[in-house]
């Protein structure tokens, strides 16, 4: 029982000065690292380390997502003698025993992955790494299931510092001055925010940690809670004493069952060691951490509607003002925060706000992590200092576009996001230069496109997305967007016209200022955002009835060229068997049957098949 | 429409399988639900959940059950239930296949794949096959985009999915 924060602080101590083994390995084992077989591998190291006793020498730490999802399985080697590791990619569970033999030296056969990053509360950034871990700090360096490995990385000092020593208006100062702003994608600043729950002189409060992390393509906060469930929890009973809460909700995603499970044993053994629940650290600050389940419904990541499900009902906006800083749930004054804001926290109560204020571009201080996908190389959650250029990550970090294709434009922001064009890639990123390009910072997907991409239905892909998750209760959301898929449709099937175009832009805006709560509000984004910067290809839609990037279906068709040697792969794999021919004589397909579902042209072996 | 209050539903599971009614109940009464329906309101969520994880979906019969433990309307269950996807009214198949509809597995060819499996299955999305073997749906990012694009059959991930290995993953299902 840590009783007193002098005892958290003893119990650090203790546990740093304890003799270490001389190896450590770290696995991933995040949702994608068991997804990618990171079970039979972290067996393997179990059974190559009891074969060759290494026991008391080898330490084997099963750890959360270390964002390497290009390479998952992926470990890292440490020599704690002197703190050098390597990173190795791709494990395999028979390449167990190499990998201890090699001990310092590289595991022959192995791929060794060099590190991006380096974080900045521990040391200096002596290699130029792109990345700067703050919110990702402890990610795939401890055991998230052991309290004891969080709190001999500090944790819950903070929370100690700000229960000792520092007023909640002192607290709410400190965020303030730190510039830390919402990581959810509006980017409001975290500390005005509390500032506002602050003020209402009402007993009961309550703090949400917003976790329904619905945008697709954006897997952060599920990484953050299944790799450093403890950072969430001293941010949120932090957050609770300045805003004068004592019950907190965690609301997460259904769909999360790892990071749950990891959630619930966080907290029990907070609440087991006095770091939670009552009297917390013996300094007389009560604050409890309930979790609450989403139900798959995206719109709940809207504050008001997220409110709406934790009482137990449908999950639709209300019109704000009231604020939930004013009136939330169950009437009471409300802050809701995001996962990554919350992980941010900790850190800036111990090294400063001036500290954290350092880091990152003039109104957007700290660091932004994001999931980058898509067409790019290397797949990864990376976490960078805002005023990062797109192109360090994507190239830098995602080493560009895979199999040689050129790259087209990069979407941020999800459904409520925009395209962003190739030649604007050298932009740092920050709120307002995302802005000023017609997308948003968003929760932080980053999704890759290349030259097979087609804008006109990357519009569409994200308008059936908002038309599956409106919730029906305003009209311009309901129905408006229902009217700009079907125009988009029409250009897609190639029946636009100019008038079209003329209606869908201005609809769109007309969506964008009626429509009740956020979602709505940012759903044209998508195809306001592809018609400013790709105006080309919507007019090739329209004049040429062709599609450049050849993904819309009514507008293509395949057909076999000289190049056919009559091999028999295309008519043995079409599921339709619309291709016929002699073997080793030029193959024809039935464009009458065919469903243009490419198969042929993705197995010909001859490029003998062209899309036009 | 009709009216279906005269309809029986085809069994009643809580009769059927009362050694899930039992589970089900302790759970229910395991909360600390009283007289204030507000109050009660913030358990149904977690409530439901419980209940499709016991039943595998959520008839009228179990509807009522909780919402009668909860103090609260049939409607009021059903108004929750129908909002949130994560909820089903109609039983599903042995296999649910879910394709994932995330923007990265979109880029990377999802839509060819969930055509695929439309046509292999003769199943639209949402639906379940004749034998109740197969249930075929779209699933939101599961965060494994470095597969993408990513098939789900019930907990088994497939990563990298082409329309021609569509045969292959359905030939696993036995």
């Amino acid at each position: 029982m840590i009783d007193t924060p002098d005892k958290l602080y003893q119990l650090a101590d203790k546990l740093n000065k304890e003799k270490k083994a001389s190896t450590r390995i770290l696995i991933s084992m995040g949702t994608c690292g068991i997804a990618a077989g990171g079970t039979p591998v972290v067996e393997a190291f179990k059974n190559e380390v009891a074969a060759r006793k290494l026991e008391s020498a080898v330490e084997l730490v099963e750890t959360g997502c270390m964002g390497l999802c290009h390479c998952e399985p992926s470990i890292e080697v440490i020599n704690t003698a002197d703190g050098t590791s390597i990173i190795y990619g791709d494990v395999k569970a028979d390449q167990a025993g190499a990998i201890l033999d090699a001990a310092a030296g590289t595991a022959a056969g192995s791929r060794v992955i060099s590190r991006t990053w380096y974080y900045p509360e521990d040391e200096e950034n002596t290699q130029c790494a792109i990345q700067a871990r703050i919110v990702l700090r402890n990610c795939g360096r401890i055991n998230p299931e052991k309290l004891n490995d969080y709190i001999a990385r500090s944790g819950y000092q903070a929370l100690a510092k700000v229960l000792t020593g520092m007023k909640p208006h002192e607290v709410i100062l400190e965020v303030i001055e730190s510039g830390l702003r919402g990581r959810g994608g509006g980017g409001f600043p975290t500390g005005k925010k509390w500032s506002f729950a602050a003020a209402q002189e009402t007993p009961v409060k309550y703090l949400i940690c917003n976790a329904d992390e619905g945008d697709p393509g954006a897997f952060m906060d599920r990484a953050v809670l299944e790799g450093d469930p403890h950072s969430v929890l001293e941010a949120m009973a932090i957050g609770g004493y300045a805003i004068g809460a004592h019950t907190g909700f965690i609301y997460i995603r259904a769909e999360y069952p790892l990071a749950i499970q990891r959630l619930h044993i966080a907290i029990k053994q907070a609440e087991e060691a006095g770091l939670l629940g009552k009297n917390i650290m013996g300094t007389g600050f009560d604050f409890t951490i309930e979790l609450k389940y989403g139900a798959g419904a995206f719109v709940c990541g809207e504050e008001t509607a997220l409110i709406h499900s934790i009482e137990g009902m449908r999950g639709e906006p209300t019109f704000k003002p009231p604020f939930p800083a004013v009136s939330g749930l169950w009437k009471a004054p409300t802050v809701v925060n995001n996962v990554e804001t919350f992980a941010n926290l900790a850190a800036i109560f111990r090294k400063g706000s001036a500290w954290f204020k350092k880091i990152g571009s003039v109104n957007s201080s700290g660091t932004k992590v994001f999931a980058l996908a898509g067409k790019v190389d290397k797949v990864g959650l990376v976490e960078v200092p805002m005023g990062t250029p797109l192109k360090d990550i994507i190239f830098g970090l995602g080493n560009g576009i895979k199999y040689g294709k050129q790259f087209k434009a990069v979407q941020t922001g999800g459904p409520s996001g925009g395209c962003i064009r190739a030649d604007k890639i050298d932009t740092p990123i920050d709120y307002e230069a995302l802005i000023g390009l017609g997308s948003m910072m968003g929760s932080g997907g980053m999704i890759v496109m290349d030259e097979d991409d087609c804008m006109v239905n990357i519009a569409k892909f994200f308008l059936q997305f908002t038309l599956d998750e409106s919730c029906g209760k305003c009209t311009p959301c309901r129905i408006g967007n229902t009217r700009l898929y079907e125009m988009l449709e029409t250009i897609c099937n190639g029946n636009g016209t100019q008038d079209t175009l003329v209606k869908l832009k201005t609809l769109s805006n007309i969506i964008k200022d009626t429509a009740l709560c956020g979602l709505g509000q940012t759903s044209p984004n998508p195809v306001l955002s592809t018609m400013a910067n790709f105006p080309e290809e919507y007019q090739a839609h329209i004049k040429d009835h062709k599609c450049p990037a050849g993904a819309c279906k009514n507008l293509i068709s395949f057909v076999i060229n000289d190049n056919c040697v009559g091999c028999t792969l295309c008519a043995r794999n079409c599921p339709v068997a619309c291709i016929a021919g002699e073997r080793k004589s030029k193959h024809v397909i039935d464009q009458s049957k065919c469903i243009k579902c490419g198969v042929c042209y993705q197995t010909c072996k001859f490029h003998a098949i062209d899309r036009n | 429409m009709t009216c279906k209050c005269q309809d029986h539903e085809e069994l009643n599971l809580l009769e059927q399988f009362p050694e899930k009614k039992v589970l089900l109940e302790s759970y229910l009464d395991s909360l600390p639900l009283g007289d204030d329906r507000e109050k009660n309101r913030g358990f149904l969520i977690q409530s439901l959940h419980k209940a499709q994880n016991i039943f595998g979906y959520l008839p009228e019969s179990v509807q009522l059950f909780v919402a009668g433990k909860l103090r609260l309307h049939l409607s009021e269950v059903y108004g929750v239930i129908s909002f949130y996807h994560y909820f089903t009214t109609t039983p599903v198949g042995k296999y649910k296949i879910n394709v994932c509809t995330g923007t990265a597995c979109f880029v990377k060819g999802s839509g060819a794949v969930l055509d695929e499996l439309k046509r292999y299955l003769n199943i639209e999305e949402g639906e379940t096959s004749k034998d109740k073997k197969f249930s075929l749906g779209g699933l939101r990012c599961v965060g494994a985009c470095s597969l993408a694009p990513v098939v789900m059959v019930n907990e088994k991930v497939y990563g990298n999915v082409t329309s021609k290995m569509v045969p292959e993953i359905i030939s696993e299902c036995k």
